[in-house]
This record gives C-alpha cells, structure tokens and sequence, in this order.
C-alpha cells in the first residue's frame, strides 16, 4: 500500500478518534475516557505523518518534539486550577502561532497558486491575531496587564482602519508573491490587530474573549490545513472552531450582551456612571452566622472569582461537609459566566473533592431559591446583582442572574463594599435579608467552620 | 475540485462540532476548552513536513519552531485536560 494511502486512512481513524473523543465529553463519567480517546488519534496522526517521504530529516523534528513535551508535561503538571484560564489562554495563543508560521512554510512550496496564496494569508491573519490576542489575554489574567479594559477615543476607527490596511497587504501578497514585504507586513498587522481586539476586553468578559481565542485557535488549524493541503487539519480545526464559537455564545447569552457589545464596548468604563444606591449594608459577624447556618435546613452557596482568588475552594467544602454533619442540606449554584472561563468554578470545586452532581446551573437553581435557608455568596457579585434583573437603567440590566435574593436570608462574604469587576453597586448587598461578612473568605469560612467545632 | 473537497470537509465538519459541543454540560465547560485547544495542536501534523525537509534553513527554522510550540499544546493540553477530569468525581454517600 503506498505511503500516501496509509497516512490518509489513518487521518479518518484519527478524526473518528477525535469526535468520539468530543462525543464522550457529555458526560462526566466517561470524559477521561473521551479525552484519552482523542489523544490517542493524536498520536496516530502524528506518527504516520513522520512516515511521510517528503520527512528527510529527522533531528529538527526530535529536537522540537522534546522541547515542547517537556514544557507542555511541565506546563500541565504544575499549574494550578486557580490559573486554569491563564494557562488555557497561552495554550490557545501557541496554537495560533504555530498555524501562522505552518502557513508560512507552506510558502516554500513549488507551485503558488493564488488559492493556496489565499490560504496562507488566511492562516497568518488567523494565527497571528490568535496568537498576540492570546498574550494580552494571558497578560491580563495573571495580572501582568491591567485587567481595566483600555479604551481611547477613534479606537474603532484605527480597528477597522488595520482591518483594511491587513486586507490590502493580503491582496498584495496574493498578487506579488515574490516581494516579501507584503508577507512581513500581514504578520505585523495581524499581530497589531490581535493586541487591539483584547486590550478593550475587562476583567469580567474575560470567559467570552478565552472562548472566542480558542474558536480562533481552531479555525487557523483550519486554514493552515487548506493551505498545505490536509484534511485532518481542517476536521480537527473546525471541530475546535464549532466548540469555541458555541462557548462564546453561552458567555455572551450568559451575559445578556451581543458579541459585537463585548468586543467593541469596553464595558467597565461606560459603567461608571449608574446610580448610587442609598443605604448601608448590614455586617454581620461569623459568630452570628453560624447560629443562623446551625440552625438551618439548607444551604446554596454562590462561588464567584472571588473563590478563587482567596483559593478558598478546600474550606468551603469543609464548611460544606460541616452543614451536611449538621443535617443540613448543601448545594452550589454555578452562573454560567462565574470566574474567569466557561466551566472554571466547576474545576476548583472538583478540585476540592466536590461531587458533580451537587453543582447546579443558574436555570435549575432559580425556581427552588425559596425554598434555601441561606444562601452563601462566596466572591461572587455581578451574577447576583439584583439590578440586573429590577433596575432598566443599569448597564447590566437584563443579564440573567442567580436570584441569590430570594433566600431566605443571603450572607454575602466580601472584603469591603466596594463594587464588583463590572464597577456596579449591588442592591443585594442592601437588602433586608442580606447580611454581610466583611473580611478574606478564606478565613471567614474557616472562622464559621471552627465554631461548629466548639 | 481541490476547493470543493476540502470546502465540503469543513462544512461537515463544522455541523458535526456543533452538534458534538452542544451535548457537553457546563460543567465540563474547562475541560472541553483544554481539551478542544489539545486538538488545535493538530497544526503539528502541518509542522512536521516543514521542520523535517531540506530545503532552506528559514523553512527548518520555521517548521522547527512550529512543532515546538505544537507540541506543547498537545502534550500540554491533553494532560492538564486529563488532570482535571480524574478530579471530576461523583460520590454516592454524599446528598
């Protein structure tokens, strides 16, 4: 059989590997599996493409390879859950750039028709944005960059202004192949735009610029496929791009905002200038609440990135254990757009040993919120900010949120008064049956703990 | 025809991702993106014909560098994707 035969049959066993692999994703029980599934036809198309005549040479290959597993291994072994997006947002943006420069080889190839000129354009647009975008998403994650969104006056005209200008390099580069200043320039614009589509994205809209970064991910594998002329590159692509793009969809759903309002709005700055609540806040002290949590039925707690900042996702499931000892009922309610990346409170919980199947969504969460004794808001704010749901002139009204109100009575853990990310006064934190515990949430929680231990 | 193929391809393929990703509950969401970004690393694939030829040292340079930052998406994604999920634990005694 020659050569050419077996690598393309085994890129349809590998795809097939790669869907079953997604497929077995919808469920938590058989995940592991499906994700083994998928690195298995990895391997496969990794190993018959080295079979390939056009492979001469093997030591660049090796010496990568090396390099990139022991980074990926030590990358993947070390990081904590906390920094889960940080690391999901460099991975993305290796992505990208390793399908801009796979579209830049493909230039080397003898024949340049204006199709494949075209695709490699498209992969070095794709790939470039993705990878400078991704940086500037990592940068801000970990905190390197201000996670303020950072705005300036014509911002949208100098975007649309690089869009054409990278479209006209694109043209040139299709038509004049030979001049090379063409190329370097669409690198330079695309990386340009990349760092320009972030920059204006807040703290707060992080979850829907990683899903986006990682549908871009997928969707330069896709092109760099056309552009080299392989299949498993554009299945395997667009399979990552359809999963990205529906990720952005239930962040932007999440947050009631359309995807051009997240992209172009710079949320955090138009937001300062709502209404001042009247009112104080009632603190209440832990000794206090655990006379209220001692005597209570159940509890839902409401875990934001605050959770995750005091890394208080351990004691929390200690204080959960603790309620439940007390024959109290626990669960959690997870807001789609909780933390920082689809799914994030969901890992940290895991983390700490927590059962799947006592996190709940916003939508089965709401109906029964009168029937919880106290609800826990542990670092989570704009996803229970009652103004999105009472207040029409809020910048966030209409934002569907976890109605933590209806409680019967809500202990919200906070450092201070200050407003969330979004910048927004939250009514919860003045309502009658809301009390607040001031202070780390990590010690608070420890603090409540130890009095069910007296 | 090229373009046909390759175009009909990815059509397919995008349908089949949507209706695979809509199954995925929010609580694998993390794990789905690490995941999905372990798959991206299939640009490796692309890098490996360009690192291993001999034709010019910028495509060498350019391939090499490819596999490399391909290689720790892959390797990198789908363990940090397999270290989250051997988390996800469902416990009976519990509720």
């Amino acid at each position: 059989m020659p050569t050419i035969m077996l690598i393309n049959l085994s890129y349809i066993v590998a795809a097939v590997l790669f869907i079953l692999g997604l497929k077995l994703l919808g469920s938590p029980a058989t995940a592991r599996r499906g994700n083994m599934l998928s690195a298995l036809g990895m391997l496969l198309a990794v190993v018959v493409t080295l079979l390939d005549h056009a492979i001469i040479d093997y030591r660049w290959i090796l010496l990568g390879m090396v390099i990139g597993s022991v980074v990926g291994a030590l990358a993947a072994r070390l990081v904590a859950m906390t920094a889960m997006p940080e690391m999901v947002a460099l991975f993305n943006g290796f992505g990208g750039i390793a399908s801009l420069l796979v579209g830049w080889v493909a230039l080397a190839q003898p024949q340049l028709d204006n199709f494949l000129l075209l695709t490699v354009f498209l992969s070095i647009l794709i790939g470039g944005v993705t990878f400078t975008g991704s940086l500037v998403a990592w940068g801000k994650l970990s905190e390197l960059l201000p996670g303020r969104p950072i705005v300036f006056r014509g911002q949208r005209l100098v975007n649309v202004a690089l869009l054409l200008a990278n479209f006209a390099c694109g043209a040139m580069f299709v038509l004049d192949p030979q001049q090379p200043l063409w190329l370097y320039l669409t690198i330079a614009l695309s990386a340009t735009m990349g760092v320009m589509t972030v920059i204006p994205i807040g703290g707060a809209d992080m979850p829907v610029i990683i899903s986006l970064l990682n549908s871009y991910s997928g969707l330069a594998a896709c092109a760099a496929g056309f552009a080299i002329n392989n299949n498993i590159l554009i299945v395997a692509g667009s399979l990552v791009g359809a999963s990205g793009i529906i990720l952005t969809r239930i962040m932007c759903k999440a947050m009631n905002r359309t995807l051009g309002n997240v992209l172009f709005s710079g949320f955090g700055a138009a937001a300062a200038a709502s209404d001042k609540i009247e009112g104080e806040g009632t603190a209440l002290s832990a000794e206090d609440a655990y006379y209220v949590l001692e005597a209570a039925q159940s509890v839902v707690i409401i875990p934001g990135y605050g959770m995750a900042v005091a890394q208080a996702q351990h004691v929390v499931k200690e204080l959960q254990e603790v309620l439940q000892q007390n024959g109290c009922e626990v669960v959690y309610a997870i807001h789609p757009v909780a933390g920082r990346m689809p799914g994030h409170m969901n890992v940290l919980l895991a983390e700490a040993d927590v059962s799947y199947d006592l996190l709940l969504e916003m939508d089965d969460i709401n109906p029964r919120m009168e029937t919880f004794d106290v609800a826990i808001v542990i670092g989570a704010n704009d996803v229970v900010n009652t103004a999105a749901r009472d207040t029409i002139s809020s910048p966030i009204f209409g934002m569907p949120i976890i109605n933590a109100d209806y409680a019967r009575s809500v202990f919200v853990l906070k450092r201070s008064m200050a407003s969330g990310f979004a910048g927004l006064d939250n009514p919860l934190f003045y309502g009658k049956n809301s009390r607040m515990i001031f202070g780390d949430a990590k010690e608070t929680v420890n603090k409540l703990i130890r009095e069910f231990s007296t | 025809m090229e373009l046909v193929y390759l175009s009909f391809i990815l059509i397919l393929s995008v349908f089949l991702g949507f209706e695979l990703i809509q199954k995925v509950p929010s609580t694998l969401h993390t794990p789905l993106m690490s995941g999905a970004n372990a798959i991206s690393g299939i640009t490796l694939v692309g890098a490996l014909a360009g690192a291993g030829s001999e034709s010019s040292i910028l495509t060498i340079i350019l391939g090499t560098t490819a596999v490399t930052f391909a290689t720790i998406n892959v390797v990198g994604g789908y363990l940090v994707t397999d270290r989250m999920l051997a988390m996800f634990k469902k416990k009976a005694t519990e509720k």
